[in-house]
């Protein structure tokens, strides 16, 4: 070690600043100017957020109703939309039963076993790069390999299989960072206790990132609620016959419960009673859709987070 | 002045140890060996962390490793039950020896040799489970899943931890993460124990608490001794001549990698260290 001139440790006893100085003057006001800026910022966004819910809320206060939600869609009428909000939790059922549990793999393979090297760069990018082709891209892309190479036509399947494509990316890429964000102190405990990997990371790691997953899950699941594009091509856009829910002929092209049928969803739904809908009650149609699907939404997240808590709770006792 | 000027080469050498124990018990116990290491050299990629190290130590004694940052008492300690191999680009060479196994050996279940060689961390990490399922988390992944035998093997291990008093009421409530510092360092105590293991590696595990945690620490350590056999990392030479038989000091090299000084019973290696090094460095001239 060489010997290096040190500050002294004594105060200096240069002039000192005043405590009313300009400069802390100056730094006091803009520290006010950033505490005002982000208060606004938020309330803003609270309000944008409140006055769409109230909007749809007040709309859909005249328009749904029981019948609204559990009767088939009419030409001269209000009508209902059972077939569509059936679909849409058909849509939302059958995607997530293929995103999730492959999302899942993928993100732990990458965040557990992958490591980082070229290949597993090259799969983010990739990943990142497929999250953000235009959704429209992905439903030609549906069209021309489910509905039309495949020979399936329009069908619930190509609608989940194309959506899934579209969010597999997403939900491995968010498992991935969920399952990264556990403290690597977790696994070692875990690892030095002489539990095996596998082990460690089914009752270690992937409960730890149960709430990170979940958070996966709901963003999937909104892409579903919420895509049109997507499923324009691929699910269809014709307005659903009556479904007969005692027919569960899963081969069927009219049973509600088969994925090879035409499927339109809410969203698609609102998409085409605006740009082709006639009727007369098509502004209250579309109010109350927009309502349900917004409903459908909020209750879909409170439930996930519901099911995460108490699937970490089971997870990690026993 | 710079320590290769007196030592050219890194001073090893083997030092037959006796804990301070009973003479006679120490008579026939000389050539009992739990742990013994032969040439142990462990590297990060081209980085050599530890040179070269021999030692051995024995059964039901207390062993601490001692020596400043940078020195590879941790990274020498982690050998014993294999968690470098969880280090990208950490290789080890030379031999680690339990009960004359060499724990090396590529055939070696390390999941089995972690079972017997046990370890608490430095900073406490019960995991975010309640106290009696961070206690059940070994037992339980080794297929022990019987409530009865469970419940008694965490009470014994919470007994022995000196935690039982204190968590007894809400064991299945509590989570391990809502007790202090040092009760968290007891349930880690507490959640080896429970594995039934032979070894307790115990990196630096006062280093986050408070004085009197600490003192509460030594003396579990104090009493494990009678049943098992403990290897200790600290910073704390106070700690070091509180608790342990025997005493190794780690110093590192012109080309800092580690290597060990010189070990040896407790006492001596505080009073009568054999080597300048040793002498500088737990009289705070050095490190």
């Amino acid at each position: 070690m060489t010997a290096t001139a040190r500050p002294s440790p004594r105060p200096s006893t240069a002039p000192k600043p005043s405590l009313r100085s300009k400069t802390s003057r100056g730094s006091a006001l803009a520290d006010r100017a950033a505490t005002v800026v982000m208060w606004g910022t938020g309330v803003f966004v609270l309000l944008l957020l409140g006055s769409i819910i109230v909007h749809f809320a007040l709309a859909a206060s005249t328009v749904v109703s029981l019948s609204f939600l559990f009767s088939d869609p009419s030409g001269s009428t209000l009508g209902g939309i059972l077939p569509v909000l059936w679909n849409s939790i058909y849509m939302l059922a059958l995607t997530m039963l293929i995103a999730v549990p492959v999302g899942l793999a993928g993100g732990i393979y990458m965040s557990e076993y992958a490591g980082d090297n070229v290949v597993t760069n090259a799969i983010r990018f990739a990943e990142e790069s497929i999250s953000s082709v235009p959704s429209i891209v992905v439903g030609l892309f549906g069209l021309i390999l489910f509905v039309d190479n495949a020979h399936w036509g329009f069908t619930a399947l190509a609608g989940a299989l194309a959506l899934t494509f579209f969010n597999l990316p997403l939900m491995t890429r968010l498992s991935e960072q969920a399952l990264r964000a556990v403290p690597q102190d977790e696994r070692s405990a875990s690892l030095a206790l002489g539990a095996t990997k596998w082990q460690t990371i089914r009752h270690v790691v992937v409960p730890l990132a149960i709430p990170g997953l979940i958070t996966g899950v709901i963003l999937t699941a909104g892409r579903v609620f919420g895509e049109a594009a997507v499923l324009l091509f691929t699910a269809g856009i014709g307005t659903p016959p009556h479904y007969d829910f005692t027919n569960f002929d899963l081969t069927s092209p009219v049973s509600p419960w088969s994925p090879m049928r035409p499927a339109t969803t809410l969203s698609v739904y609102i998409y085409k009673l605006n740009s082709e809908g006639l009727g007369a009650f098509k502004n209250q149609i579309v109010d109350g859709c927009a309502a349900v699907l917004i409903g459908m939404v909020l209750i879909f997240n409170l439930g996930a987070r519901l099911i995460g808590r108490v699937l970490t709770r089971r997870m990690t006792a026993a | 002045m710079p320590a290769t000027a007196i030592y050219p080469e890194p001073v090893i050498r083997r030092v037959e140890v006796a804990a301070p124990i009973a003479a006679e018990q120490a008579a026939e116990r000389t050539d009992e060996v739990k742990i013994s290491t032969e040439h142990v050299s462990i590297s990060y990629g081209a980085k050599v962390a530890v040179r070269d190290v021999s030692l051995i130590v024995q059964p039901r004694s207390i062993l601490a490793l001692i020596g400043p940052s940078g020195s590879g008492k941790s990274t020498f300690l982690r050998c014993f039950n294999r968690m470098n191999d969880l280090i990208a680009g950490a290789s080890v060479e030379g031999d680690v020896c339990l009960d004359g196994e060499n724990v090396m050996d590529p055939q070696v279940s390390v999941v089995e040799l972690r079972r017997r060689v046990g370890m608490v961390f430095q900073r406490p990490n019960p995991f975010p489970m309640s106290i009696y399922e961070n206690v059940a988390y070994g037992p339980r992944r080794r297929g022990q899943n019987d409530k009865r035998s469970l419940d008694e093997l965490i009470e014994t291990s919470l007994k022995r931890a000196a935690l039982w008093d204190e968590v007894k009421d809400d064991l299945r409530r509590k989570s391990g993460l809502a007790l202090s510092g040092g009760q968290q360092q007891r349930l880690c105590i507490a959640r080896v124990l429970a594995t039934e293991p032979e070894v307790i590696l115990m990196d630096e595990p006062a280093s986050a608490l408070d004085p009197v945690s600490t003192l509460r620490i030594e003396e579990l350590m104090r009493e494990l001794r009678e049943a098992y056999t403990i290897v200790i990392v600290t910073h704390n030479m106070q700690q070091a001549a509180r608790v342990s038989d025997v005493t190794a000091f780690f110093t590192m090299a012109e080309d800092r990698a580690g290597y060990l000084v010189e070990v040896g019973p407790t006492g001596q290696i505080f009073t009568r260290p054999n080597e300048r090094l040793t002498e500088d460095y737990i009289s705070g001239r050095f490190g």
